[in-house]
């Protein structure tokens, strides 16, 4: 197993720029105009992921931005995924 | 460092490109039939394609002595018209016969509609009436999981194919589970923002562990890094990864799984 020092010698600071540029993405989103968005929605749902003390967070962050039906739909109008589920009438 | 590049698609590459590779240590790479970027407006198009694919690749490789295969299919991103799909699956038979063609692939699904679930079992009967490996394209972002579900409940509901002769690409913390526990290979894609990074790759491994999956840039047109996997075992070296594990994941697996095509020779066997 590896050694947790080891984990955070090596990528604590890597890390820790990337919690600041979310913490400056949100204030940047926050300081921008316009009404909600379902993509800000699921970034914020997925956020609380990472407090829960339970492993299996990168998971748990990639369900919450997944689309969670199971079956197909009926045509694809786009070929573009945009990294959030807009819902099952907003496809 | 040996390694093999299971997934790029050296036709969006420049030639600079295949040199860095080879100094890397690349000793084979395995390009799959993809979308353009843009869609091709014929049958024809994808003929040309496929000529590119078996002809004049493999010579542009072969230039840094690198053994280059490939694998044909119209892609998920171009499946909503059927009847294009069935003009181009009509051409794909002509050249399974090119000796670097090692199956069908990327099949898949993009935004898992029933066009394209239509045309994904019909790439999966080819396969299967062929006897050819898949190599199998899971969606984007949001449609990854029920996508990568979809499929699975495709390959799985055909009695001829096998799961240790597909590999299912492309998959994350969310999909890799379901894969080797249907006993098929996945693969991981190495991209800078929506596939896996080094050290989720490298995560994902030392939960799951080494057999049935390899590690691939997908180097393509898009923001992709045709050096990833060689970076990624530069990265496994820095966790502490002995040199024999990281071997088997970017060396022997590839090899273990296309060495299943007649058409794949062993690197140190040429």
């Amino acid at each position: 197993m590896a050694d947790r020092k080891n984990i955070l010698d090596l990528y604590f600071l890597d890390a820790r720029a990337r919690l600041i540029d979310i913490a400056a993405f949100m204030d940047r989103v926050d300081r921008a105009g316009g009404g909600a968005d379902f993509r800000y929605d699921a970034f914020r749902e997925a956020l609380k992921s990472l407090g829960d003390g339970q492993p299996g967070r990168a998971e748990k962050v990639l369900l919450a931005f997944s689309d969670p039906t199971n079956e197909p739909i009926p045509e694809a109008t786009t070929k573009a995924a945009c990294g959030a589920w807009p819902g099952a009438n907003n496809g | 460092m040996r390694y093999i590049e299971p997934h790029g698609h050296m036709v969006s590459r420049t030639t600079d490109d295949y040199r860095a590779m080879t100094m890397a240590g690349c000793q084979a790479v395995c390009e799959p039939a993809f979308w353009a970027g843009f869609d091709r407006s014929s049958a024809q198009g994808f003929y040309d394609y496929f000529c590119q694919l078996t002809q004049h690749e493999p010579r542009r490789a072969s230039m840094f002595g690198l053994p280059h295969y490939t694998w044909l299919c119209i892609n998920p991103k171009e499946s909503e018209d059927l009847a294009l799909a069935d003009e181009v699956l009509a051409i794909i038979p002509e050249f399974m016969g090119s000796p670097n063609v090692l199956g069908i692939g990327e099949i898949g699904l993009n935004k898992n509609s029933r066009n394209e679930m239509t045309v994904l079992e019909k790439h999966v009967d080819l396969a299967a009436r062929n006897d050819q490996l898949i190599l199998v394209h899971t969606p984007h972002l949001e449609d990854k999981r029920k996508g990568t579900r979809l499929i699975l409940d495709v390959l799985k509901a055909d009695s001829r194919i096998r799961p240790e002769r597909c590999i299912i690409d492309h998959v994350e913390e969310h999909t890799v589970k379901m894969v080797l526990d249907d006993g098929f290979w996945a693969g991981m894609t190495l991209y800078p923002e929506t596939k896996c990074t080094a050290n989720r790759a490298i995560d994902i491994l030392e939960l799951y562990g080494d057999e049935r999956i390899w590690m691939n840039s997908a180097c393509d047109w898009g923001i992709s890094v045709p050096l990833a996997v060689p970076q990624a075992a530069q990265e496994m070296k820095r966790r502490g990864n002995d040199a024999r594990f990281i071997d088997k994941v970017v060396y022997q697996n590839p090899i273990e799984f296309m060495s299943q095509s007649p058409r794949f020779t062993r690197p140190e066997e040429l």
